[in-house]
């Protein structure tokens, strides 16, 4: 069934690349893989343990298998994949209106999304790398043909960034892969989580500190986070979505799945470390967003900036914190797909992203700036949207772990930076929507065109789903709880011993 | 079936070709290309009804061995051979163009007969254990590469490059063979098992002497595995040749340096006194191949000459296995399987690169702008090798790379595998600068380039090997069991 899930994106890209309709069949595809995440997940809701399993062995000397399988970590990873891709794949532009490679515009979307269904369905620690990879090229063309602005820097730019820490975080895996007793090693997941349990993992913080830096290299951690705003600000708005909203949530994920399960001894290690760069997300990252003066690079640079919120709730490493870490991963991937579709679409019209050119765009395009405004109030954490239960539950577990007597404790104090963050987001984005949709119509832009009717099912879908998870959180809640109490579980029988 | 039949059928193919030649004076001989390549498929094909034999090395003729480790490279090189005749028979027009027109079709049968020969030689030398045996081998492969290296006549690229190499690989092999008389000297053997053994019980004093005759053995080596600083004549020569010898010899030639190399120093590394210093030179050599390979390798612009510069990239990430040894046992498999997937990736950069060349007239990387439009089928396979070369997950590349990787940590070689991890990002850049031209920029003429079916065929037969065994790399891991 999994395999399944990544063979369909897979296949109907290579029919397109071979001449099949391509936006028919990559719409096909991924509304096929929405309705399999949906009854996967409607299957396995709220099962402990590993769902869904299959597994054939490739390279038995070294227990490397082909081996997929879904907790209600992946099932949530794999709906934000669902649904986005999904939504990527309709708001992407007509083949007709592409001047080169229709085709090949198509199955690099499909290859990007198979790449992350394939990441967060393995149970393999190769392919869970290796699935990742495969998004890596799709990038690099998508961003170098179809790009705008500055494309061909931003094109290799990510991809050099995006290669070299994943080589680093390959050697991580790999020095963890030796650590372990030579008749135990294995590159099975639930595997390793067993031996874990068990102590049989040495807890190597330097280590933990590759994987950490490799990981953090793919989800822009500061300061390695210089390529994201870049690549997002150049790419056609179906990749940014799926690459903020998707891609970079690998590494965050790897970081539940992998590195605080296996290494949670480790990872206590390096937590300070942890706190100072994530401060720097926030704050810093933070602070250079409000300085930018268009639509999109405002927007790359939150997408950085908000990856700090989600490494707290990591560091905070408690159950409130973990599960708000989960639920902002999912709420994060939504809101910004949103946001980058909608200045896809703005782009097209306008050709221009400058603030200063830009101004009072929702009177020609009212369902537009409607729909961008909720979404950034969902992107500043509104009551009523994803964003908000997640960011209060990281909050609540930064700011559980106390400090001695009356002083305050480490994570309290990046906890309270990080609150400035929330002022911060929400200086940019109310500043440049303002700056966008507001104020006097320009002349140029009294006759634009609002969304056609065809394409804004996409966006509803979209801010449908952030508003149930609004809504509803606990729907979200108590899919990751198995997960989040088999991470912490590890760590207290480790402590224990 | 007796493995020593295979480098016979080897040897009376190419007596064959050169028969056929010699009674078709004057005609047409493009057929004797499809006979060579049809041969060296054959006996491929055959080649996997041979069983690994031990009993061979030590009985009946003690300079040839049977081992596992040698059908492999003979299947190499017979693979290798074959798809170099694939795009020699590609290549006939552009070389037609550079030999002299007075007598005609003159010349051309002996571009498809020396290969097969080159190829009996790489045999030879995957099988022998003894230095008289390997030198012997050694020259019939490096004699064949003189005269095919500068055989367009009329090209002067093509004669300097075939100057260059005749020089410099005589003084190499001149190291070589003084190398070898200092170690029989010192031994008094030249079978590398009972070197080995003379090794263990050696007197003190005479390990100068050994290792300097090691030494010399390695420049010689180093120069046929194009390492730094072995690697001047590299991108010259490769330039210059015909681009099928050009492959041949990244391929060929690389990996029968490295066969050399394992069996050689297998005995080094085995014995206690000279295995840490083994170790510290093959680190050494793979550092500054590594660092010199990928540097160089970025700001080309022409694409024969940034695959020779990466073919010393290549060459310092085999190194890194290699000096990743642990107990006095190479990883053998490591360097077959990267050598596996290097010779398919190459060959097939090489094959598109020789179709591309005869319809847009050059090998420079700007020759392949909207190459994506104008052949995609091309285009996606030089894609899939230039990934595949960089290291994309899913690719024979990648999967080489994974375990030279492996090697190298499990070994706690940490200086390798920091800058191991540097120059793959180096690669990325190079690598894909191709890609960038294939799909970014838009061609001078969006005219179709077609290529003859056997080569189409051929390119799908590459990218599926390349994509399987990125996979599914175990059959290739038990060739080696």
């Amino acid at each position: 069934m999994l395999t399944l899930l990544i063979a369909i994106p897979l296949v109907a890209a290579v029919a397109i690349l071979l001449g099949a309709c391509a936006k028919k069949t990559a719409l096909a595809a991924v509304a096929a893989n929405l309705v399999l995440t949906l009854v996967l997940l409607v299957q396995n809701y709220g099962a402990p343990g590993y769902q869904a399993t299959a597994s054939t062995p490739l390279i038995p000397a070294l227990g490397l298998s082909y081996s997929v399988g879904v907790d209600g970590l992946s099932l949530l990873m794999l709906l934000l994949t669902a649904i986005v891709g999904f939504a990527a794949v309709w708001v992407a532009p007509h083949p007709e209106k592409l001047e080169r490679y229709p085709g090949l515009y198509y199955a690099c979307l499909l290859f990007i999304i198979a790449g992350a269904t394939g990441a967060f369905a393995s149970l393999d620690l190769f392919f869970f790398y290796a699935f990742h990879e495969l998004a890596l090229i799709p990038t690099f063309l998508l961003i170098g043909i179809w790009g705008s602005g500055d494309r061909i820097t931003a094109a290799w730019k990510v991809t050099i960034y995006l290669a070299l820490g994943s080589f680093v975080l390959l050697i991580g895996l790999l020095a963890l892969y030796f650590s372990i007793p030579e008749a135990a090693r294995t590159f099975s997941i639930p595997a390793l989580q067993t031996l874990a349990a068990a102590g049989s993992i040495p807890q190597t913080p330097w280590i933990y500190l590759t994987i950490l830096l490799g990981f953090g290299v793919l989800i822009s951690l500061f300061p390695f986070h210089t390529w994201a705003p870049q690549a997002y600000a150049s790419a056609p708005a179906p990749a940014a979505m799926l690459h903020a909203g998707v891609l970079k949530k690998f590494g965050l994920y790897g970081l539940l799945r992998v590195g605080l399960p296996l290494m949670p001894q480790a990872a206590q290690h390096w937590t300070n470390l942890l706190l100072i760069l994530l401060v720097g997300n926030i704050l810093y990252v933070g602070l250079a967003t409000i300085a930018q003066k268009r639509l999109d690079s405002m927007l790359g640079y939150s997408s950085v900036m908000h990856m700090g919120y989600i490494f707290l709730g990591i560091a905070a490493f408690n159950p409130i914190g973990l599960t708000g870490a989960a639920l902002l991963i999912f709420a994060h991937g939504l809101s910004i797909a949103i946001l980058f579709a909608i200045t896809g679409f703005v782009r097209d019209r306008t050709g221009s992203l400058e603030f200063t050119k830009l101004g009072g765009l929702a009177k020609p395009m009212p369902f537009l700036g409607f729909t961008f405004g909720l979404a950034a109030f969902a992107s500043v954490g509104l009551p009523g949207f994803a964003n908000f239960p997640a960011e209060m539950s990281v909050f609540f577990g930064t700011f559980a772990h106390a400090g001695d007597g009356l002083a305050f404790s480490n994570f309290q104090v990046a906890g309270i930076a990080a609150l400035w963050g929330l002022v911060i987001s929400a200086v940019y984005m109310l500043r440049g929507y303002r700056a966008a949709f507001l104020g006097e119509t320009g002349k140029r832009w009294v006759g634009l065109a609002d969304l056609s009717f065809c394409a804004r099912p996409a966006i509803i879908f979209l801010l449908a789903a952030t508003m149930i998870a609004g809504f509803r959180p606990q729907l979200l809640v108590n899919l990751v709880k198995p997960t989040v109490k088999g991470i912490l579980q590890n760590q207290t029988s480790l402590s224990a011993k | 079936m007796n493995p020593l039949s295979l480098d016979l059928a080897v040897l009376a193919l190419g007596l064959v070709l050169v028969f056929l030649e010699a009674f078709n004076d004057g005609k047409e001989k493009a057929f004797l290309g499809w006979i060579a390549t049809a041969g060296i498929g054959v006996i491929f094909a055959l080649s996997f009804l041979v069983s690994p034999q031990e009993i061979v090395a030590t009985q009946l003729v003690p300079f040839y061995t049977a081992d596992p480790l040698a059908i492999f490279f003979k299947r190499f090189a017979l693979g290798t051979t074959l798809i170099v005749l694939i795009i020699a028979i590609e290549f006939r027009p552009i070389l037609s163009h550079y030999l002299p027109a007075s007598v005609r079709n003159g010349g051309v049968a002996e571009f498809f007969a020396l290969p097969v020969f080159t190829c009996l030689g790489l045999m030879w030398m995957a099988s022998a254990v003894d230095f008289i045996m390997i030198f012997v081998s050694l020259e019939l492969v490096t004699i064949s590469f003189y005269v095919l290296v500068a055989y367009m006549r009329r090209n002067n690229p093509s004669l300097e490059a075939g100057t260059k190499y005749l020089i410099l690989s005589a003084l190499s092999t001149g190291f070589f063979v003084y190398g070898i008389t200092w170690i029989f000297g010192v031994t008094g053997k030249t079978n590398l098992g009972a070197v080995g053994q003379a090794i263990l019980s050696l007197p003190v004093e005479n390990q100068t002497a050994l290792l300097f005759g090691l030494a010399l053995l390695l420049v010689g080596l180093g120069f046929k595995i194009a390492a730094v600083p072995f690697q001047l004549w590299v991108p010259d020569v490769y330039q210059g040749a015909p681009t099928p010898i050009t492959a041949f010899l990244s391929v060929g030639s690389k990996a029968a340096g490295f066969v050399l190399l394992i069996r050689i120093l297998d005995p080094f590394i085995k014995a206690p006194a000279t295995s840490g210093k083994v170790q510290l030179v093959l680190v050494a050599l793979a550092l500054l191949s590594l660092v010199y390979g990928n540097l160089t390798a970025m700001p080309q612009l022409n694409l024969k000459r940034l695959l020779a510069y990466s073919s010393i990239a290549h060459a310092g990430y085999l190194l890194m296995a290699l000096a990743s040894f642990q107990n006095g046992h190479f990883k053998q498999t490591t360097v077959s399987f990267y050598l596996a997937g290097y010779l398919l990736m190459t060959l097939l950069a090489f094959l598109v690169m020789v179709v591309v060349n005869r319809v847009a007239g050059g090998d420079s990387i700007a020759h392949f702008n909207g190459l994506g439009q104008r052949a995609p089928w091309l285009a996606f396979g030089l894609t899939v090798a230039m990934l595949s070369l960089a290291g994309i997950p899913f690719t024979a590349g990648f999967m080489g790379k994974f375990f030279v990787f492996a090697d190298a940590v499990e070994a706690h070689q940490w200086l390798l595998v920091v800058v191991g991890i540097v120059t793959v990002g180096a690669g990325f850049y190079y690598y894909l600068k191709v890609v960038r031209a294939m799909y970014w920029n838009p061609a001078k003429n969006n005219e179709p380039i077609q290529a003859g079916r056997l080569t189409q065929v051929t390119v799908g037969v590459l990218v599926f090997l390349i994509v399987a065994l990125g996979v599914y790399p175990q059959p290739v891991l038990d060739l080696l069991k």
